[in-house]
């Protein structure tokens, strides 16, 4: 069976699942409730954390999904599936929370951009010169300095990131949810982009650093030069 | 093309968006420059590893969702939702 067969008929049971889950909610019976909110909870959870780095904000924001589920379920046309429409409604829940917020002190976009020298090359940072090493950190150690520095990218940059390069909407729809122009969302992104690699090769840097100082059992293992040759 | 303008049109490059001679230009510089092409590989790693870490199976989605907020949606619903019977 090929993998686009696989999922075309992991997709046709999703949806036999749905249909009559649906049925029982617009019955309101308090078992496609708690099937719904069993099913979908724990995957809307970690949506509103990424965006919101606040458990009880995150929290706030799954509830408000779900309560403007629950008033519009008689409205779900069942063209998408039952976990994708919560999907959409918890990332609305989640930027409508962050629209209306405190703003947090956040670090300033422009120290995590790159920087040019007076004749137009590349300042390259000492940081990013290091060798490249990354990979030899533990898968877990990876996850969690990348989740670290997605946290620290400032909301509006943070938020287009998330929007592109993770929960998988297009350019067209971050403009949509975002309210902004498409090139506002693309200039966003790719300065997103930039501040997360520039923190990621900070906080690795610093571990090798700190790993190198320690001289002791290191984070990082012996890792072959891998230095790239230029064409 | 400075490496300024070439950090400006990266992402364009990536999405294939820039037109041919844009990208010849883009590409040339690409070639004969250590260190953007040195920010480019990791300017596409960290993409990469955003993409992947959120992904994972072991990722943050949460096994550890607490009975006790499950039961305030479902309790919020019975407020909200008895309208339709
Ligand atoms: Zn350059």
């Amino acid at each position: 069976m090929s993998s686009r067969e696989r999922r075309s008929t992991a997709d046709s049971q999703a949806r036999a699942r749905d249909r009559s889950l649906l049925e029982g909610l617009r019955r309101g019976e308090d078992e496609a409730f708690r099937a719904l909110v069993d099913a979908n909870t724990g995957p809307m959870l970690a949506v509103a954390r990424r965006f919101l780095r606040n458990e009880d904000d995150a929290r706030d924001a799954v509830q408000d999904a779900y309560l403007s589920a629950f008033r519009s379920i008689d409205r779900f046309e069942g063209d998408a599936l039952l976990s994708t429409w919560l999907h959409r409604i918890v990332v609305n829940a989640c930027l409508m929370r962050l629209r209306t917020r405190r703003r947090r002190p956040e670090t300033s976009i422009e120290d995590l951009l790159p920087g040019f020298l007076e004749n137009g090359r590349l300042a390259v940072s000492q940081s990013a010169k290091r060798d490249r090493a990354d990979h030899v950190l533990e898968a877990r150690q990876q996850r969690a300095l990348v989740t670290d520095a997605i946290d620290r990218l400032p909301d509006i940059y943070r938020t287009v990131l998330i929007l592109r390069d993770i929960e998988g909407f297009d350019t067209e729809q971050t403009a949509g949810v975002l309210e902004l122009s498409v090139p506002a969302v693309k200039t966003r992104l790719h300065r997103a982009r930039q501040a997360l690699k520039e923190l990621l090769d900070r906080q690795v840097f610093d571990r090798l650093e700190a790993a190198k100082n320690q001289d002791s059992a290191p984070l990082v293992q012996t890792a072959e030069e891998v230095d790239h040759e230029m064409p | 093309m400075k490496c300024r303008e070439f950090v400006e049109f990266l992402m364009s490059y990536l999405d294939e968006e820039l037109d041919d001679t844009a990208r010849s230009v883009f590409e040339a510089h690409l070639n004969g420059c250590r260190d953007c092409h040195r920010y480019m590989e990791d300017y596409v790693q960290a993409v990469e590893l955003g993409r992947s870490v959120c992904r994972e199976p072991a990722g943050p989605v949460p096994d550890d969702v607490p009975e006790g907020f499950v039961q305030a949606i479902l309790q919020a619903r019975r407020a909200v939702g008895s309208r339709g019977k």
